[in-house]
């Protein structure tokens, strides 16, 4: 049974705490087994800590992962915002002998040291890798007819050239993951694009963020989607708290909650009185 | 006219920018920025204001924080800049300064109080109680004695500057 270091990040427990629910209900219905990676932080964001301060960030990631190490095991992430930090952190700090050093002088402080071996991964990659879409279409319950817009954001797939989990300018391992489930994958213009949020745009110069986002909702509609389905819960709560504003109702779905419906969890479990925009079954 | 200001250049690059040199203002960023569509910040101008050491225009306005940091730009660059790294750069030099955003600096100040850069409140507690979650997170939230070795790790790192 694969078995990983379930990291929380911020937003997920703290605000959708739905998303953290399903997906401990869709990984053991899979077989994935989640240890709580306990006493970990935030990441720490990586558009916002990390363009403060590039050193307090890697220092504060490096703990994240040495956390993880000490468990012998890789990480799992359900937030893009996490997966960036956390893997770069570690694609940085791995391939640079002398930052390694000076971020492990600080760790030495509280007794931890970073020596590189945990390995970062994200829930839509591990399903699509691991569990693989043939067994994923035989974990459904309840087939959904939804037509989706997916919503890949962009940590997930980029930089890719370290990455290469999927192409970034037209990538396919989200929709196949949501067609997986019985619903539609609903093309669109500009599917790659930003929600807006990300960078530290949202907090500082929110109604920038909100033009993004708004494009974003336009081209979905456009395109015919009813319903949104992210693997980032920054992303999902820049669009659930951005729509009643810019007048759109679309329901917004994390992955985990898409499969906890198709798997036949319930509205209550699946923690969608936390939503903004109603979701309806 | 503008002079060039070498000295900062050389900043920007012994900072960690030093990759800029290698743009040559073709444009293929700006055009894939979703941020600068919308508003007046344009990632080859910042890139030549990089390049020729232009302290005051990069850390003044909101050019330098429209970057939602989605890498589009770095992706299709034909010169393999590493546009965010640079950016991210010039943002450090910027907050070393004094240039961030009160709303930034919360976010700050909530990493170093709590661990995480959003706040716990009664209201999430109920719902993750009524989901069967333990109603405080696993995480350093939960642990006093692990909060302070973050903050240990994070003042090692020069971060109480940031949050004062």
């Amino acid at each position: 049974m694969a078995k990983y270091a379930f990291f929380l990040g911020c937003i997920a427990p703290l605000r959708y705490p739905g998303i953290e629910k399903s997906t401990r209900v869709v990984c053991e219905n899979l077989g994935i087994e989640l240890v709580d990676l306990t006493d970990a932080s935030c990441c720490p964001a990586p558009g916002v800590i990390r363009a403060f301060s590039r050193k307090a960030w890697l220092a504060a990631a490096a703990r994240n992962l040495a956390l993880a190490e000490k468990m012998e095991l890789d990480i799992v992430t359900i937030c893009n915002g996490c997966f960036g930090s956390l893997f770069d952190a570690a694609h940085e700090l791995n391939h640079n002998p002398e930052l390694l050093a000076e971020v492990n002088a600080i760790l030495a402080e509280i007794g931890m040291e970073y020596k590189g071996t945990t390995k970062v991964r994200h829930f839509a990659e591990v399903l699509y890798n691991e569990v693989g879409v043939e067994k994923l279409k035989e974990s459904i319950k309840k087939p959904l007819d939804y037509k989706v817009a997916t919503f890949y954001g962009c940590h997930f797939l980029k930089p890719s050239k370290y990455k290469a989990i999927d192409d970034p300018e037209d990538a396919h391992v989200l929709d196949d993951l949501v067609e997986a489930t019985g619903a539609q994958s609903m093309p669109r213009r500009q599917k790659m694009m930003c929600c807006g949020a990300g960078g530290g745009v949202r907090s500082a110069l929110g109604d920038v963020a909100m033009k993004l986002t708004k494009q974003n909702l336009e081209n979905m509609v456009e395109g015919g989607a009813e319903y949104i389905v992210d693997i980032c819960p920054f992303c999902h709560l820049q669009f659930d708290t951005g729509e009643g504003e810019l007048g759109f109702s679309l329901p917004v779905l994390h992955l985990s909650q898409l499969y906890g419906i198709a798997m036949g969890m319930d509205a209550k479990e699946l923690g969608l009185e936390a939503h903004k925009v109603p979701v309806t079954l | 006219m503008v002079t060039p200001n070498v000295d900062f250049a050389k900043e920007i690059a012994a900072a960690g920018g030093a990759e800029v040199k290698m743009c040559f203002q073709c444009g293929t960023c700006t055009a894939s920025c979703p941020s600068g569509r919308q508003t007046s910040y344009r990632v080859r101008k910042l890139m030549r204001q990089a390049q020729l050491g232009l302290k005051e225009q990069i850390f003044e306005g909101e050019d330098l924080w429209d970057c939602t940091t989605c890498y589009a730009c770095e992706e299709r660059c034909p010169r393999t800049v590493p546009i965010v790294d640079i950016i991210i750069t010039l943002r450090n030099m910027a907050v070393a300064e004094g240039h961030m955003f009160e709303n930034h600096k919360k976010t700050a100040q909530s990493l170093y109080a709590i661990g995480h850069t959003v706040s716990i409140n009664d209201k999430v507690k109920e719902q993750r109680k009524a989901l069967g979650l333990s109603a405080e997170p696993p995480t350093v939230i939960a642990n006093p004695e692990a909060m302070a070795q973050l903050k240990k790790v994070l003042a090692a790192a020069g971060f109480e500057k940031i949050v004062e």
